[in-house]
C-alpha cells in the first residue's frame, strides 16, 4: 500500500497496468486498492507539478503566517475552513511555534496577493495579525528539484566499456 | 614519418575496440536520442556518502593513503564480507582497494597467470575480461551461455572447456549484460567442477547488492574449500552510485592479494584518498541506500520486461544487475542491424549483444538505470519501431 501511494505520488499517469507489473500485484488488484484509497480519502488528486516560473504566466505566490483567536468549542477549525474557502489559497496548515495557521496563497501579481492579505484576510473576525512572506524562487517542490544542476542533464555516457 | 605500428606494441594493437563505442559515437550526434544504453546508475551519490568525501577534502586529507587502502576501509570491507557473506578476510593481508572493480580484475588476472594459461570466460560478459587477459600473457577460452539455461554457466559447460592448461576461471555474475545471477545450487555443482581440476576462481561481483528477488547474491567464495581458491572482487560504483569516485575491492588469499598489491603499488600507488572517505561512510550507513536503489531498479525491471515482452521480444527475466536481454531473433535482424535501425529510425540507443561477446548476437543490452519516464518514452518508441518492421 505504501509503495503504491509512493509511486503514484511520484507519477500520477502511470497507468493501472504498468503499476501492478511494478508492484508484482494483478491489474485487479491494484485498481480496487485505488478504488478504496479514493474512496477513504487518502488520495484526494492526481495533480501536475508546474515549475510556473518557467511559464510566460504571472504568478506570485506568499506564505502568510497567521495569529488567530481560537474558539470556544471548535478551537482553529471554523476559521481555517473560512480561509480555505477562498480559491486564492492552496493550502492552510495549523502549525506549532509563534504563530497558528501557514496559509500558501497564489495571484498573477504580487499587488493581488497583497491586495488579498489586507481585504481578506486581515479583516477576519479572530485574527489579529497577519505576516506576509513572498515566494522568491522555488527550489524545490514536492521532491522535486526545480533547476538543479544534478537533474537537468544526463551526464552519464562519456564511457565506453560498461 | 614515425610509422608508429612498428613502435607500438602488436599485442596492444591486436586487441578489438570496444564494440559499445560506436553507438555512443552515433548517439552523440544526434539530436533527441533516448538512451536505454549507460552501464551506471542513474542516481548520484546519497549524500551523506558524498559529505564524507568533500569533508576529507576539507580537513586537507590530500595524501595518498596506504596502498592497500585505509585500514578503516579495509577494516569496513571485512565487516562486510562477513555480516553479508559470513566469510572472513583479514584486513591486513587479504584486502586490497583499488581503482574500480576493473582495476581489480587488471591485478588479479596480471597475479595469476603465466604466459599460455587458459582463462575461462564466461560469455556475454563485461567487455575487459577478454583484453585484459591477452594482455596479462593468458588465452581466453570462451564459454557461451544461452537463453535456454538463463544464461547461466552449468557445470556440464565449464567441464567440457577444460584443458590441462586450464589455470582460472572468471565468474560475472550477477551479469552485464544478461542479468543472470548463479543461485546457490548452480554454484555449487560449478565448485565441484573447479576443486577437481585444481582451478583458481576470479568473481566479479560487482553487481551483487542488486539481485532481485527473495533471494540474496551467493558467492562461489563461500562454497565449501571455495575461498582459498577465489578472489572476489566487488566495489562501490554500482551499489552505491559511485561510478565516478572510482573505488573498488579485492579479497583472497593472502598470498594472492599480496601480489596483487605489489602490481598496484607500482602502477597505481593508491585509491583515491577522498573516494575512500567516502566508501568508509557507505559501507558504515549505507544499507538503507543499496535497499532504496534496488527497490527502484527491481520496479523498473519489472515493468522494462512486461513492455519488452508485450511487444513481442521476448525477454529473458534478468534477476540480477540493471540490464536486460531481448532477443531480437525476431526480426530476422543481427544485434548491429536492430541496433543501427533504432537509431536512425527512431533515435534509441541500446547496445547490440554482439558487443559482449559472439554468442550475444540475436540479443540487445537495454539498461535501465534510467527514470521511469525515461524508459517509457525509450519503449513506446521501441514499440513503434517494431511495427514499422
Amino acid at each position: 500500500m505504501k509503495r503504491l501511494l509512493e509511486l503514484l505520488e511520484e507519477d500520477s499517469t502511470l497507468t493501472v497496468h504498468e503499476l501492478a507489473v511494478m508492484l508484482n500485484m494483478t491489474d485487479e488488484e491494484v485498481a480496487e486498492q485505488i478504488r478504496k484509497l479514493e474512496h477513504d480519502g487518502v488520495i484526494n488528486g492526481y495533480h501536475a507539478l508546474i515549475n510556473w516560473e518557467k511559464s510566460n504566466e504571472n504568478y506570485a505566490s506568499a506564505l502568510i503566517e497567521l495569529r488567530v483567536t481560537p474558539q470556544k468549542n471548535v478551537g482553529f477549525d471554523d476559521i481555517a475552513q473560512q480561509i480555505s474557502r477562498f480559491p486564492e489559497v492552496e493550502s492552510v496548515y495549523l502549525v506549532s511555534g509563534g504563530y497558528d495557521l501557514m496559509v500558501c496563497i497564489s495571484a498573477p501579481t504580487m499587488q493581488e496577493v497583497a491586495l488579498f492579505v489586507q481585504k481578506r484576510l486581515a479583516t477576519m473576525d479572530g485574527i489579529f495579525s497577519t505576516a506576509t512572506h513572498f515566494v522568491l524562487t522555488r527550489y524545490k517542490e514536492r521532491n522535486v528539484n526545480f533547476n538543479s544542476p544534478e537533474t537537468r542533464n544526463d551526464e552519464r555516457g562519456s564511457n565506453i566499456c560498461d | 614519418m614515425i610509422d608508429y605500428s612498428t613502435i607500438l606494441n602488436p599485442q596492444v594493437q591486436a586487441l578489438k575496440p570496444s564494440g559499445i563505442r560506436r553507438f555512443f559515437d552515433i548517439a552523440s550526434e544526434m539530436d533527441d536520442v533516448i538512451s536505454l544504453s549507460i552501464g551506471e546508475p542513474d542516481f548520484t551519490t546519497p549524500w551523506h556518502i558524498r559529505e564524507e568525501g568533500i569533508r576529507s577534502l576539507e580537513k586537507g586529507k590530500t595524501w595518498y593513503s596506504p596502498n592497500r587502502g585505509f585500514e578503516q576501509l579495509r577494516t569496513e570491507i571485512s565487516r562486510y564480507m562477513d555480516r553479508r557473506y559470513g566469510l572472513v578476510y583479514d584486513q591486513k593481508s587479504q584486502v586490497l582497494v583499488t581503482v574500480g572493480g576493473s582495476e581489480a580484475i587488471d591485478m588479479a588476472l596480471r597475479a595469476l597467470v603465466c604466459p599460455g594459461d587458459e582463462v575461462i570466460i564466461v560469455e556475454p560478459s563485461f567487455v575487459c575480461y577478454d583484453p585484459l587477459t591477452r594482455m596479462a600473457g593468458g588465452v581466453p577460452v570462451s564459454i557461451a551461455t544461452t537463453e535456454e539455461t538463463k544464461f547461466r554457466l552449468t557445470a556440464a559447460q565449464l567441464e567440457a572447456a577444460i584443458t590441462p592448461k586450464t589455470k582460472l576461471l572468471v565468474l560475472p555474475f550477477p551479469s552485464n549484460p544478461t542479468g543472470a545471477v548463479l543461485r546457490r545450487k548452480d554454484l555449487e555443482e560449478i565448485a565441484a567442477v573447479v576443486r577437481r581440476h585444481n582451478l583458481f576462481v576470479l568473481s566479479d561481483e560487482i553487481y551483487a547488492e542488486l539481485t532481485y528477488g527473495s533471494e540474496l547474491h551467493v558467492s562461489i567464495a563461500q562454497m565449501e574449500g571455495m575461498q582459498e581458491r577465489t578472489v572476489v572482487i566487488n566495489g562501490f560504483s554500482k551499489t552505491y552510485a559511485m561510478t565516478g569516485w572510482r573505488l573498488g575491492f579485492a579479497v583472497g588469499p593472502a598470498e594472492v592479494i599480496g601480489q596483487m598489491t605489489k602490481l598496484h603499488q607500482f602502477g597505481i600507488m593508491s585509491a583515491p584518498t577522498m573516494a575512500q572517505y567516502a566508501a568508509i561512510e557507505a559501507l558504515k550507513n549505507g544499507d538503507s541506500d543499496i535497499e532504496y536503489m534496488r527497490e527502484q531498479y527491481d520496479m523498473r525491471r519489472r515493468l522494462i520486461v512486461d513492455r519488452l515482452n508485450a511487444m513481442g521480444l521476448t525477454c529473458f527475466e534478468p534477476e540480477g544487475a540493471f540490464y536486460v536481454f531481448p532477443s531480437i531473433k525476431s526480426t530476422g535482424l543481427t544485434s548491429e542491424e536492430f541496433c543501427e535501425r533504432l537509431i536512425y529510425s527512431h533515435r534509441v540507443a541500446v547496445i547490440p549483444g554482439s558487443a559482449f561477446g559472439e554468442c550475444g548476437n540475436g540479443y540487445v543490452r537495454i539498461s535501465y538505470a534510467y527514470s521511469i519516464r525515461n524508459i517509457q518514452q525509450a519503449l513506446d518508441r521501441i514499440e513503434a519501431f517494431l511495427q514499422e518492421l
